[in-house]
């Protein structure tokens, strides 16, 4: 299998400047330094690059959101990696840290930012430090600092850690964060590209969205489109976790049959069981079942899928996530969680609510009232002590949120909730049978 | 606890570098309670004024920001504090027999701290190493797929003190920083693994 951003994966001597450029890097750097900007992000809008954080906006776009006139631009790179199942990016920069420093160097120019900030989650002081040698290094070859390559361009990139708060991948709540705030997202418009970080207009990206940037000038925008689907171009890294034979990150095209990437990529369910359910692109996509597995990886094809039921709310009504769109499922952050026969899936489902209960901010009423609720409650039909309505509650609760907050959080919540009741209603079901008392 | 001031001094020096990388003093917040976190242990009152003081905010305001994130911590922890992730991939690699196993190893609950000082235990979410779990950190090190077996090992090997860059580094002593005995930092921790 073709691998682009991957091929350092394993390697100790990679994360070394040495090594990264004897093997081709910063090669791109120093053509992009001789191309008008408008000509780097025409390349990364023809490679139909997606974001890779979860949203899956494409990357060229965004760019091109920023007013034209503006004197300060900041490039804020998102690594604050923290939708459960999601290891990637913390994969690429613990071996590969120069692709994005390379990568964000190059964006800066393209989109005329003079300091780039990469918000790495607090925990990963590892790699925070690896990237902290690799600017160094970079900056002790004159690729940063006053000028880049003697190009009279100054540019800094500060490594920002955060301090433990899932909701900080939010790119507006990472933005108050790195701003010296709690972490609440803050309302859209303005978005970022209007009014970011300190006030001024800013592009946030995913670490693997960056890192693709050097890579997709090197082999040219149409070529890096055409490895992938009509609407997502290339190749895409994919975190794959649970009950798999090889966990790990795998680099694959866009929109590749999510169930060779179980069974040939990971090595199939582990131990020679069967397979129970898929989460498939992070805790906050609706869970699949084998059969719904069939799909290509990628955000048309799993939110189209007819083979994927529609998420509903309660007895048949389709859940809509806006008027008239109902929901199947999404590649997300391409962190999939493979489960085998012996899961207790309302268990899982409780876990879930546990998580985002824990990391609601608290801003908005449905999402910090309601993912409480939900997980007080999904522990309860867990431990078998809930009734056959609150199954219908549970139901209630996740639509109330959906949709009603500032943010994503608390779709986050909802998603999965319904996802989980929806396909393992039986599941619930047995939990709560015999037990007549009233819910909640 | 009132800090040193020689670790005030250290202190105070590393966030006048950190506040060159920002537009604002507002903006070196978390970085500066990180750094003051790892001098003195945990975000005591003083620490919460001093970061307060030296980036000219609301003691309020930073008491807001460091209530807001886990890392924070807003209680003395053991010289080692265990983080094992609990949340869905670990969970489905056993993480919940693992947190069971070292509560009954080290007689107490997630959330307390053994009488030696030695050990706290917690219970987290997501660490980003999923394809590897369970996940314990220990201090600022990720421990990956951890057994019952090898977390014993490894916590038999830290009580030990035996001095190993394979170990993690330990969390500075309040009670020491206090007394003056050692107004170093925590030697920064570069080991490859």
């Amino acid at each position: 299998m073709e691998k682009l951003l991957s091929v350092s994966f394993g390697d100790p001597e990679a994360k070394k400047i040495q090594k990264y450029e004897a093997s081709g890097g910063y090669k791109m750097l120093r053509k992009a330094i001789a191309m008008q900007p408008q000509k780097i992000i025409d390349e990364v809008k023809a490679s139909k690059l997606r974001g890779r954080g979860g949203a899956g906006f494409p990357a060229g776009v965004k760019w091109g959101f920023l007013p034209k006139d503006a004197e300060t631009v900041y490039l804020v790179i998102n690594a604050d990696e923290g939708e459960p199942g999601t290891f990637k990016d913390r994969t690429l920069m613990k071996w590969d840290p120069h692709r994005l420093v390379e990568g964000a160097i190059i964006t800066c120019m393209a989109i005329g930012a003079h300091h780039a900030y990469i918000y790495i989650r607090g925990e990963l002081v590892e790699e925070a430090s690896i990237l902290e040698t690799a600017i160094s290094e970079a900056r002790q070859r004159g690729f940063l600092g006053r000028s880049v390559l003697g190009k009279p361009f100054p540019l800094e990139i500060t490594v920002h850690r955060g301090a433990g708060a899932y909701v900080c991948g939010e790119e507006t709540a990472l933005i108050n964060s790195l701003e010296g705030r709690r972490g609440m997202p803050r309302l859209k418009p303005p978005f970022p590209a209007v009014a970011g970080a300190f006030m001024k207009p800013t592009i946030v990206n995913n670490v693997e969205t960056i890192s693709y940037v050097p890579i997709i000038l090197g082999m040219g925008g149409e070529a890096f489109a055409s490895l992938g689907t009509e609407d997502e171009g290339g190749l895409r890294l994919i975190a794959v976790s649970g009950h798999v034979e090889r966990p790990g990150v795998y680099e694959v095209p866009c929109g590749t049959n999510l169930m060779e990437i179980i069974n040939d990529v990971a090595g199939g369910v582990r131990g020679g069981k069967a397979l129970k359910g898929v989460i498939p692109g992070g805790s906050s996509t609706p869970v699949l079942l084998p059969d719904e597995c069939d799909v290509p990886f990628s955000v048309s094809g799993m939110g189209g899928a007819e083979s994927i039921a529609e998420v509903e709310v309660w007895d048949g009504r389709k859940f809509e996530v806006m008027a008239g769109r109902t929901l199947r499922s999404s590649p997300g952050s391409g962190a999939i969680i493979v489960m085998d026969e012996t899961v207790d899936m309302v268990h899982v489902c409780a876990r879930l609510m546990h998580f985002y209960a824990h990391e609601s901010c608290g801003q908005c009423t449905p999402c910090r009232v309601g993912t409480s609720w939900l997980n007080r409650l999904c522990h309860k039909v867990d431990h078998g002590e809930g009734a056959p309505a609150d199954l219908e509650q549970l139901a209630l609760i996740a639509d109330g949120i959906a949709g009603k907050t500032i943010c994503p959080l608390g779709d986050a919540a909802a998603w999965p909730m319904l996802g989980f009741l929806t396909k393992f209603r039986g599941e619930f079901e047995a939990k709560v049978s015999g037990n007549k008392k009233e819910g909640a | 606890m009132e800090i040193p001031t020689e670790t005030k001094n250290l202190i105070l020096k590393r966030i006048a570098e950190i506040q060159t990388q920002y537009p604002d003093a507002q903006a070196a917040c978390l970085p500066a309670l990180h750094v003051a976190q790892d001098h003195v242990s945990y975000v005591t009152d003083d620490v919460l004024d001093l970061v307060a003081d030296t980036l000219t905010l609301p003691p309020a305001f930073v008491q807001g920001v460091a209530t807001f994130y886990t890392m924070y911590r807003k209680r003395r922890v053991g010289r080692y504090h265990l983080q094992l992730c609990t949340n869905v991939s670990c969970m489905l690699e056993g993480a919940e027999d693992l947190l069971a196993g070292l509560e009954s190893h080290l007689g107490i609950g997630a959330g307390e701290t053994t009488p030696d000082g030695m050990f706290t235990l917690d219970a987290v979410e997501c660490l980003a190493a999923c394809g590897t779990g369970p996940v314990l950190q220990i201090n600022d090190r990720y421990h990956e797929s951890m057994t019952l077996e090898k977390a014993v090992k490894l916590l038999d090997a830290l009580k030990s003190g035996r001095d190993s860059s394979d170990l993690p580094t330990p969390n500075v002593d309040p009670d020491e920083i206090a007394a003056g005995a050692k107004a170093a930092p925590p030697a920064p921790d570069d080991k490859d693994e």
